[in-house]
């Protein structure tokens, strides 16, 4: 990739380095000040007249909703603005002085500014609606763009594509340890705060959360291509340790922020999903044994729970504390792992995959056999197993609501806090095994299975043992999940679904974070959870969009949103003659996601 | 080993003594890679046995490595995404039996234990002159240093036979002499070393003995005079001298133009033959298994399979 710094195409001739708008450069940079302000400006304005629109922006001098998301994204442009013209304390910002991180951030402003305009016009129904506000917004947040279009064009001769292709950023040096945690703690607080904020945004709004999403993809897409996300990721590589007390603390803090039980309950299924993605990430990422029946080991784990948690629509009355049924609960998903295993696991690639595709169905369709009609009364068959008592640890009611320091945590925010654990626990777990010699010879099967046997892996084994700690894994989450729902039944452990968690939506989780990563599923966990939660009315077109949303994955970054650098490598072909600058074993960029 | 009708490798029998470099060589489809398979346990014999130290081997292949015989691959098989060092240390997956619950607990004795390995490991790079490169990945090595890192991790796995399959195979005449001194070094270790080639000149200079497998058969055993003199190995690369004897004065007229080619071209002779030896076995290397199966092909009627049924045995064994 050609040099993409301002200041040799400023001598260059004409129309080489220029950008497809014509201006100088001076008017350029000036536009990108000005659109920013401008943006900023209009968002204290009234958008529309009527509170109808989601999110109230009727209001002078008070923005809300989609207003605050656009004052961000202006912020944003108008400091990388300024970083063009050399003010002192931003360079850091980009300190390439490239130019498609400035593009990427106005075009998050841009989005975001014209989504709300036009969504305002089709919902109320024609321009009239609009306030002058909005078109002010409209107009300024168009500014930047057409000024980042005036700046150098990033790589000459690539045209329009070359806007999007990440550029080369000089090498960043390293700050006092002080100073990088420092930078790692207030990147922690922002991920929390803009997990807390996306989140929050009311289940009805889903214009306000396609804002939020929109802003987020593009401007850390800008953030990227400016390289500050690389340098963050080594800097927490570095502190590995602190990074990950430092997420864990700020997902612990999470249910302080909320008022409303609800974003709780949220929070948990996330987790609990999550942790089952990051169990299958063994098994997919790791391994690569493709497992397309994944949840019915959480199935297991839940069902084996619900059978010992002392319900009375349970067939055995016994009642075992949490520990117990945990312990169970991992054990039942375990045994049917090596039973599913055993038999399978000497396939290769697509048989194994569909014969654990079998098992998912298979386990399903059992548990809704076993009613007292077809088979043994063990399931209550379709209806499930209902009023599963709340957990009780040393006496602590997790069912009930408590106060701590001011605050009311409600029974969600409990469950949260003890699925965080789990979630600490499975994190434990992927990273120690990954790192050790069984973790070396699952990689090593997933790169070449005959080599690996024939450099003395017992295939079958190492697989095998993969297998069963995935589905323990599984289980383990399953048997909190019984727990927080009240009940279980057969419904949610198919194959695909409109809803995670399924065995589709769970490989996806894995693939669409990054596979072999711990922050990867974690990501893509809360992005496939969140998603369908806030954006009510795809409901009916929901699969349809996952489905587009996984292609265009593919094609554009098939390594998912973190890379594994091992995947990063092998999918762009591209600068791979590269010294690493680590020198640690692994290589998960332990990339903080707070509450995630 | 027979594949259906075909019998690949028939009746071999051999002995690689310790300290001990073999060569092993034949024409392209001869069965010399079915062999090595055969004795690492990834085709499951059909008649006959392995046999390392007097112990009968089982057909497994991480049993065979266990064992004590460790290979490299005719087409490189290196995990590719991963470093270096990642790829000796699963060559020491034998010789560490650290499992999951060490891992996860990481105890002191698994730390110990990693520590060790990595140390081997290390020393293991700098004998193929990779110590350098530990963090790279596999995938981004020049061809050259991903042979060595194949030999490297085979060597991890502290066997007493290693097979070599095809080593210098797409090499310069340079890389070929690294790898010659690489293999004494080896065999200078106390391991014994079984290697398939087809650069004749690195076999010659390499081997104590050297065996010729023809068609499945072994044709000859022995040093490398004896090999060199026997008439048979040259039919079977050359094929048999033409019946009908051209006339004394069509051989003296070939000659005569043989003679004036060469002194035109006097002084390129030697390095040419040096390239040509290597770009030979470039060529060899993909069509190895293709001709097998095409032999299959023709040969599948029913006359094949009686002469299949003599017994065969395939005795791999060092002292």
């Amino acid at each position: 990739m050609t040099d993409t710094t301002t200041e040799p195409t400023a001598k260059a001739p004409e129309a080489a380095g220029r950008g497809p708008v014509p201006l100088p450069r001076a008017a350029a940079r000036l536009l990108i000040v000005i659109g920013a302000i401008g943006t900023i400006a209009s968002t204290f304005l009234s958008w529309t007249w009527t509170s109808d629109f989601p999110g109230d922006l009727t209001i002078y001098g008070y923005p809300a909703g989609l207003q605050v998301i656009a004052l961000v994204a202006g912020a944003l442009t108008l400091l990388y603005g300024l970083a063009l013209w050399n003010v002192r304390g931003l360079n850091w910002l980009n300190p390439g002085k490239a130019t498609t991180p400035v593009f990427l951030i106005a075009l998050s402003a841009f989005a975001v500014c014209w989504f709300t305009g036009i969504a305002i016009a089709v919902d109320l129904g024609g321009l009239v609606n609009l306030d002058p506000g909005a078109f002010v917004a409209m107009a300024a947040s168009a500014l930047p763009v057409v000024g980042a279009l005036a700046l150098p064009h990033p790589a000459p001769g690539t045209g329009l594509r070359g806007y999007f292709a990440k550029p080369d950023q000089p090498r960043h040096g390293t700050l006092s340890p002080l100073a990088e945690r420092a930078v790692i703690t207030v990147g922690t607080a922002l991920g929390l705060v803009v997990f807390t904020y996306g989140i929050g945004i009311n289940d009805d709004d889903s214009e306000t959360f396609i804002g939020f999403l929109l802003v987020l993809a593009f401007g850390a897409w800008g953030l990227v291509h400016a390289g500050l996300l690389d340098r963050y990721a080594t800097m927490s590589a570095r502190h590995k340790g602190f990074a990950t007390t430092l997420a864990f603390v700020a997902a612990v803090i999470f249910p302080f922020t909320q008022s409303d039980d609800h974003n709780a309950n949220i929070g948990v299924n996330i987790l609990i999903f999550a942790t089952v993605a990051l169990g299958l990430n063994i098994v997919v990422g790791l391994t690569g044994l493709l497992d397309l029946g994944y949840v019915a080991f959480l199935g297991v784990g839940a069902y084996a729970a619900a059978l010992v948690s002392g319900s009375e629509y349970s067939p055995y009355s016994v009642h075992f504390p949490f520990w117990a049924a945990a312990v169970t609960g991992m054990g039942a998903s375990l045994v049917f792992g090596v039973l599913i295993g055993g038999p399978t696991l000497r396939l290769r690639g697509d048989y194994l995959a569909i014969v654990t595709l079998g098992f998912g169905e298979i386990f399903r369709i059992t548990v809704n056999s076993l009613d007292g009609d077809s088979g043994p009364n063990v399931t209550r068959g379709p209806n499930g197993i209902t009023q599963i008592p709340d957990i009780n640890i040393f006496g602590f009611n997790l069912g009930d609501a408590h106060d701590v320091a001011g605050f009311t945590l409600g029974r969600f925010a409990n469950y949260l806090f003890l699925m965080l654990v789990i979630t600490a626990i499975v994190v434990l777990v992927f990273t120690r095994a990954a790192d050790s010699r069984i973790g070396r010879s699952w990689i090593a099967i997933r790169e070449d299975e005959t080599a690996a046997t024939a450099m003395g892996i017992n295939g079958f084994r190492v697989k095998l043992i993969a297998f069963a700690l995935g589905a323990s894994l599984a289980g383990l989450a399953g048997t909190v999940m019984a727990h927080v729902n009240y009940s279980v039944n057969p419904q949610p452990y198919q194959f695909a679904g409109a809803a995670p968690p399924n065995s589709a939506f769970l490989l996806a989780a894995v693939v669409l974070g990054g596979m072999g990563t711990v922050s990867g599923p974690l990501l893509g966990a809360s992005v496939l959870y969140l998603v369908p939660e806030k954006l009510q009315f795809l409901q009916n077109y929901e699969l349809f969009a996952f489905g587009i949303a996984l292609i265009l994955l593919m094609r554009f970054r098939p390594e998912g949103i973190i890379a594994n650098r091992r995947r990063q490598l092998e999918f762009h072909e591209t600068g791979q003659l590269d010294v690493p600058a680590q020198t640690t074993l692994t290589d998960d960029p332990a990339v903080t996601k707070a509450g995630a | 080993m027979r594949f259906g009708g075909l019998t690949a490798v028939r009746s071999v029998d051999f002995t690689v003594n310790s300290g001990e470099i073999v060569g092993l060589i034949g024409p392209n489809g001869a069965g010399k890679t079915t062999f090595f398979n055969c004795l690492t346990g990834l085709y499951v014999p059909t008649e006959g046995t392995v046999a390392y130290q007097g112990r009968v081997l089982p057909p497994k292949p991480h049993l065979v490595t266990q064992a004590g015989i460790a290979r490299t691959f005719q087409n490189i098989r290196l995990f590719a995404n991963m470093t270096v060092l990642e790829n000796v240390l699963v060559g020491r997956h034998t010789r560490t039996k650290e499992g999951l619950w060490s891992a996860l607990l990481r105890g002191p004795g698994f730390r110990k234990a990693e520590k060790e390995s990595e140390a081997k490991a290390m020393e293991l790079l700098e004998f193929v002159g990779l110590a350098a490169k530990r963090d790279h990945l596999a995938r981004n090595l020049p061809y050259g240093e991903q042979r060595k890192l194949e030999i490297a991790r085979a060597l991890a796995s502290e066997p007493g036979l290693l097979l070599l399959d095809e080593p210098t195979a797409g090499m310069n005449p340079q890389e070929t002499r690294a790898t010659e001194e690489l293999v004494f070094a080896i065999r200078d270790k106390g391991v014994a070393v079984l290697v398939i080639e087809h650069d004749m000149r690195f076999i010659f200079n390499l081997c104590d003995r050297v065996a010729v497998l023809v068609q499945g058969e072994k044709l000859v055993e022995g040093t490398s005079e004896v090999v060199q003199a026997d008439e048979r190995v040259v039919a079977a690369y050359l094929g048999e001298p033409f019946e009908g004897d051209p006339g004394e004065a069509e051989a003296a007229e070939v000659e005569a133009a043989e003679a004036a080619a060469a002194s035109e071209s006097d002084t390129a002779a030697p390095s040419e033959t040096g390239t040509a030896a290597a770009s030979e076995s470039d060529t060899a290397t993909p069509s190895e298994t293709e001709s097998e199966t095409a032999v299959a092909e023709s040969t599948g009627d029913p006359e094949d399979t009686t002469d299949a049924e003599s017994t065969g045995t395939t005795e791999g064994e060092a002292q």
